[in-house]
This record gives C-alpha cells, sequence and structure tokens, in this order.
C-alpha cells in the first residue's frame, strides 16, 4: 500500500532514500523517485538565493573596511544560516541521519567582535562554500532529475495538443525517462553526502567527539573491571579463603585433641570435610563470575540457556547468532544475566524470555518479562550492564512502563570476520 | 596447660566460622575468651576498656571492609603504650607490619591467619604477645630478609640468616635452639656475629633485638 497523500507532508518529504537500485520496479519506488525529484525541485530553487548570498558574503568582506561591510554580514550570515540549517534538515532527513551545525560560540558578543568570530569560524566558511557549491554544482546536480522528467511530460502535453511530428520526441523521451529513473536517487543522494560534508561537523570535529567518547567509555570500563576485581576479592576473601582458614584451625585443634579427646576430634574432622565441599562450592561460584563454564564450553547459546535453567520462572531463549569474539560474548552473557538477575527480583514476573540475533553487523540482545514493569535504567544493576555494552559502543534501552512488560534491548556492534 | 597462669583474651573476627574456630582453640589452650565480636566499633570499646590480656584482633572488619581492625589496634596502642594486641589477617603486607610495630615497643603480634591452625605454636604466640614480646609473621620477614639482597646481609652464613630470620619473628634464644636443634649458647654465638656483621649495637633484651633486626631490615 502507498499512502499517496502522504507524499506530500514535509516529514514524508524529508524520509531516508529508499533504495539507489534501479530494481525493482514498483510504485513504492516510483513514489520515491517522484519525492526524490520534487526534493530536486526545492535544493534547485534554493540556489537563486544562496547565489544571491554568496555574492553579498564577497562584497561585504571589502566592505567591512568601512561600516557598510558590517552592516551587510550582520544581515547576510544570520540569512545564510537559515538556508543552510534548511538544508541540513533536508538533508539529513534523506540521509537518515541529523547534521549537525557547529558555528563557534557567539552569545555575549557585540556588532564588532561578533563578525570577528565569524570570520575566523571554520564552519561559517564552509557555509559560504556551500553558497557557491549550491549555485553551481549543487544546482546542476538538481536541476537533471528535474528536467529528466519534466521534458517526457512537456512533449505528451505538447503532442496531445496536435501535432503528429512531436510524437516523435517522444522516442527519444524513453531513454530519457530511463536514466531519470536509474540517475535521481543516486544523484539525490550524492548531493545530501556534498552538503553533509560543507555542513555538518568536520572529520577533526567528528574524530575529537569519538575521541571524547572512548574515553568516557574506556574510563567507565576500568571503573567496571576495577569494581569486579574487587568484589571478585571480597568472594574470595569472604568465602574460600575463609572456608579453609577454619579448615585449618578444626584440624589443628582436632589433632590436639586426638588423645585426650577422640569424639571433639572426630567432630572437628567431620565439620573440617563439610567446610571443604563448601569451600569448593564458593571457588565455583567465583569462577562462574568470572569465566562461566557454560559459556566456555557451549558459546553464547549454551550459556545463556544455562543462565535460563535455575530460574523460578519460565525463561523461552532463542539464540541466533555465530560464534563471535569471547570478550563480546562474556559482556552479552552478563548482560542477559544482570537483566534475568532483575526479572527475578523486582518484576515479579511469571515468566520471561530472551532472543539473541546477530545480522552480520550487530549483536541484537532483547530480555523481556511480563512483570509489574518499573524499571530503573539508571539503577545500579543496569547502569553496570550499559557501562558493559559501552565498552563495545554497545547500546541499552530500558523500555518498562509502570505495570509492565519490562523489554530491554541491547544492541553491540560486532561484525562477523568474512571469513 | 595447668603450669600456665589462664589468660583473658578478647577476639575480633567478622567471620562467624574463624570466630567459632579461634574461640574453640583458644579455651582449648587455656585461654579463656572473655568477648568475642565482630566488627570495629564494638572492637574500639573493648580496646578502650583495656580489661584483658591480650587482644585479637582481624586487620578486615565491618563497616568498610577495610583495614578497620589495623587501625583500632594502632589507635589503642598510641592511648595505652604495650596494649597486647595480637592482629590476623588473611595476607600478609609489609607495610602494616611496620606500622604495627610503630605503634610502641613490644606486647604486639601480625601473623597470617593460616598459623592458627598450627595450635601450639599459635596458643605460643598469643602467651608471647601477652608476655610483651614481638611475633611477626614468618612471611613477613622473609619478605624482608629476601628484599634486602645486595647488602650487608650477604656476609651472613646460610646459619646465621637462619637465627636472623628466627630472631625477627620474635623468637627468644632458648626458642631458636629449639628449633635448630643446637644449644642456647651456639645461638649466642651466632646472634654476636649477626650483630657485628650488620653493625648493629647489641641488645640482650629480646623484644629490642628483634625490633632493632626489623629496623635494620626495613631500612634496606
Amino acid at each position: 500500500m502507498t499512502d499517496w497523500s502522504a507524499m506530500v507532508s514535509p516529514t514524508a518529504l524529508l524520509q531516508p532514500i529508499r533504495s539507489v537500485r534501479a530494481a525493482p520496479v514498483d510504485q513504492d519506488a516510483l513514489v520515491d523517485r517522484l519525492r526524490l525529484t520534487a526534493v530536486s525541485l526545492g535544493y534547485a530553487l534554493l540556489a537563486a538565493p544562496a547565489l544571491a548570498l554568496g555574492i553579498l558574503t564577497i562584497l561585504a568582506i571589502p566592505l567591512g573596511l568601512v561600516a557598510v561591510g558590517f552592516a551587510i554580514a550582520a544581515g547576510v550570515v544570520p540569512a545564510t544560516a537559515a538556508l543552510t540549517s534548511l538544508h541540513r534538515r533536508v538533508s539529513g532527513g534523506l540521509l537518515g541521519e541529523p547534521i549537525a551545525a557547529a558555528y563557534a560560540d557567539t552569545t555575549g558578543l557585540n556588532v564588532v567582535t561578533r563578525p570577528m568570530t565569524w570570520l575566523t569560524d571554520r564552519a561559517r566558511w564552509r557555509d559560504v562554500g556551500f553558497l557557491w557549491f549550491s549555485a553551481t554544482g549543487g544546482l546542476l546536480m538538481s536541476i537533471l532529475p528535474v528536467g529528466l522528467l519534466a521534458s517526457p511530460v512537456t512533449h505528451v502535453v505538447v503532442a496531445g495538443l496536435g501535432g503528429f511530428h512531436w510524437w516523435l520526441l517522444l522516442l527519444l523521451d524513453v531513454p530519457l525517462l530511463v536514466v531519470w529513473w536509474w540517475a535521481t536517487p543516486a544523484l539525490v543522494r550524492a548531493r545530501a553526502r556534498v552538503e553533509r560534508r560543507l555542513l555538518g561537523r568536520d572529520r577533526v570535529e567528528q574524530l575529537e567527539r569519538r575521541v571524547e567518547e572512548v574515553t568516557t567509555s574506556r574510563a567507565e570500563t576500568l571503573d567496571h573491571s576495577a569494581a569486579e576485581v574487587r568484589r571478585i576479592e571480597r568472594d574470595l576473601h569472604d568465602g574460600a579463603q575463609a572456608r579453609i582458614a577454619s579448615v585449618g584451625m578444626n584440624v589443628g585443634l582436632a589433632e590436639k585433641l586426638m588423645a585426650t579427646d577422640p569424639d571433639a576430634a572426630a567432630g572437628l574432622l567431620r565439620e573440617a570435610r563439610e567446610s571443604t565441599a563448601t569451600a569448593l562450592e564458593d571457588l565455583r561460584s567465583v569462577v562462574r563470575g568470572i569465566h562461566p563454564p557454560a559459556l566456555a564450553d557451549r558459546g553464547l547459546a549454551g550459556g545463556i540457556e544455562a543462565l535460563a535453567l535455575p530460574m523460578p520462572l519460565a525463561v523461552t531463549v532463542r539464540v541466533e547468532a555465530p560464534p563471535l569474539p569471547p570478550p563480546v560474548e562474556s559482556a552479552a552473557y552478563f548482560a542477559v544475566a544482570e537483566c534475568l538477575a532483575n526479572t527475578v527480583k523486582h518484576a515479579g514476573a511469571t515468566r520471561a524470555w530472551v532472543r539473541v540475533r546477530h545480522d552480520g553487523e550487530v549483536l541484537h540482545l532483547v530480555v523481556g518479562d511480563d512483570g509489574r514493569g518499573g524499571a530503573d535504567p539508571h539503577g545500579s544493576g543496569l547502569t553496570g550492564v550499559a557501562r558493559r555494552l559501552a565498552a563495545f559502543d554497545g547500546t541499552m534501552v530500558v523500555d518498562s512502563p509502570a505495570g509492565g512488560p519490562t523489554v530491554v534491548t541491547m544492541e553491540v556492534p560486532c561484525p562477523t570476520s568474512p571469513s | 596447660m595447668p603450669d600456665q597462669p589462664q589468660l583473658r583474651a578478647v577476639l575480633a573476627e567478622d567471620q562467624a566460622l574463624l570466630r567459632v574456630g579461634l574461640t574453640r582453640i583458644l579455651e582449648a589452650s587455656d585461654v579463656a575468651v572473655v568477648a568475642a565480636v565482630d566488627n570495629a566499633p564494638q572492637l574500639e570499646r573493648l580496646l578502650g576498656e583495656g580489661d584483658f590480656d591480650v587482644a585479637i584482633v582481624d586487620v578486615r572488619l565491618p563497616p568498610t571492609f577495610s583495614t578497620e581492625g589495623l587501625a583500632a589496634a594502632i589507635a589503642a596502642r598510641a592511648a595505652r603504650p604495650g596494649l597486647p594486641v595480637l592482629v590476623l589477617s588473611q595476607h600478609v603486607e609489609a607495610l602494616y607490619a611496620r606500622d604495627l610495630l610503630a605503634s610502641g615497643e613490644g606486647a604486639v603480634g601480625y601473623l597470617l591467619k593460616d598459623r592458627v591452625a598450627d595450635v601450639d605454636e599459635f596458643v605460643a604466640a598469643v602467651r608471647r604477645v601477652a608476655g610483651g614480646g614481638t611475633v611477626l609473621d614468618p612471611e613477613v620477614v622473609a619478605g624482608l630478609v629476601s628484599g634486602s639482597a645486595g647488602t650487608p646481609l650477604d656476609r651472613l652464613t646460610d646459619r646465621e640468616r637462619q637465627v636472623l630470620t628466627l630472631m625477627a619473628e620474635g623468637r627468644s634464644n632458648a626458642a631458636i635452639a629449639a628449633r635448630l636443634f643446637v644449644s642456647e649458647k651456639a645461638v649466642g654465638k651466632h646472634t654476636n656475629a649477626i650483630f657485628t656483621k650488620l653493625d648493629l649495637p647489641q641488645a640482650h633484651d629480646d623484644n629490642r633485638r628483634v625490633l632493632a633486626v626489623l629496623a635494620w631490615l626495613q631500612g634496606h
């Protein structure tokens, strides 16, 4: 079903480009091309203000020596920003990811200092570059789809009005339409990409942001590892170590009492034997917390099934994922473990489910339950999960309205090697 | 052991299993446990009252599970020099030993919990601390001795090194002699040789001797 009326609404116009492939030839593809042609028409029309602003900018700079230049700039620069902001919205929509402006901050500056900041702002200069692109190469890229579609339509109208020789022109129109069908999405996408390059944050800024993100997630990962190490040390200290020490005490005392009070000695030895069993159990649980044997032996699917089995509620598990790098599997395993533990502790659910899927690029993990909802994504457990995943550029979304159900969706980018 | 006076001990250990084990061992060896607590605030109160012959204290206690026991022991000994405290720990830290020994002379001990399993040795250590002596875990001493390689320690003979280690653990000449199956006189000769080679002032009091040796080991 194609909703033709939706095409004219601005949000529909700004949807991502469906596909740049020529096939399939169907109604949806046609609608998309018509839409992109309309967008191209808009782009082409906006070349006029872009050209005007471009010329004014060039004038304003030498005129800056006299006050007139400042006056021109005061009008032209915000107008340019308004125009580029419109282009950012349109091209960002077509590419399916927002394009963010990155102007230098001018708040609190006066009429003289503000233009000075503009002069040194790379983003403003890239705006000027965009104006000239829009008036030249960009205009060409956008006029093509419009012309390729408009000329056959004109021919049909003219031919309908009369004159047999006009019908001959229609023969020419078939290749024009083929080219239109084939080239329009690619041209629009190319233009949108150029705009993203000119109007978005530049490469250095993007990298700087990326470095910031990575630094933060790395610090969080280190925090998390340190906390894990402390937890393991604590578990060992309070568990196995203490039990083994008590075994030593019991055996030592038994040794001393052997001759004088054999019954008491036997009792102490029995206690010691029981303590060694508990100490081993403690060690096993610590090992499970570090590197779960089921995960090691049988991969993510086996690991998660092993998690689900002892749960006091019905847990449906479906795992469709190839073997992934062990750190990713481990993060995924502990993320699912934490979510299930939350379900058991807080949700009051009767059933839960785990879906794990890998689409070649991203590992998708979804854990849901039919409990009472209201899970707090900022609670320590779920924050821990988010941190674990952040180390792998992963994300977590918690959907848990009061009254339930709770669905935690996690994604970890993890391309499988093309072997 | 009826030939020895009954000691009154207080105990601070947060893990019930070990608290019970220690109490049993002490009671079976004629040391009365007059109070056993499982957290730092209660321990501080006990140490403040000072109504005991020896306090046996776990380094790590609630509420923060770091080194409350050690801190409480050091603070109490600062207030009452010579308050007998034996600190137990699941792992040894030369740093903790140094802090503890620095808190005044004698009546102090620092042992791994593992040592408790050797009941007679452990009870002897408790009595030694109660009697004003110093007890240091062999592991701490071994760490200090091996950390002093490339110093005048290299000039010691193997036997002298053994004697030095036992001295640093806080043992008397008689105990060292029994350990090494030699006469007390032979031990005396070794200690003289050690003090000369390390250029230490002679000290005949066991306790001062331990401190001198430890100070030397820690300084190198």
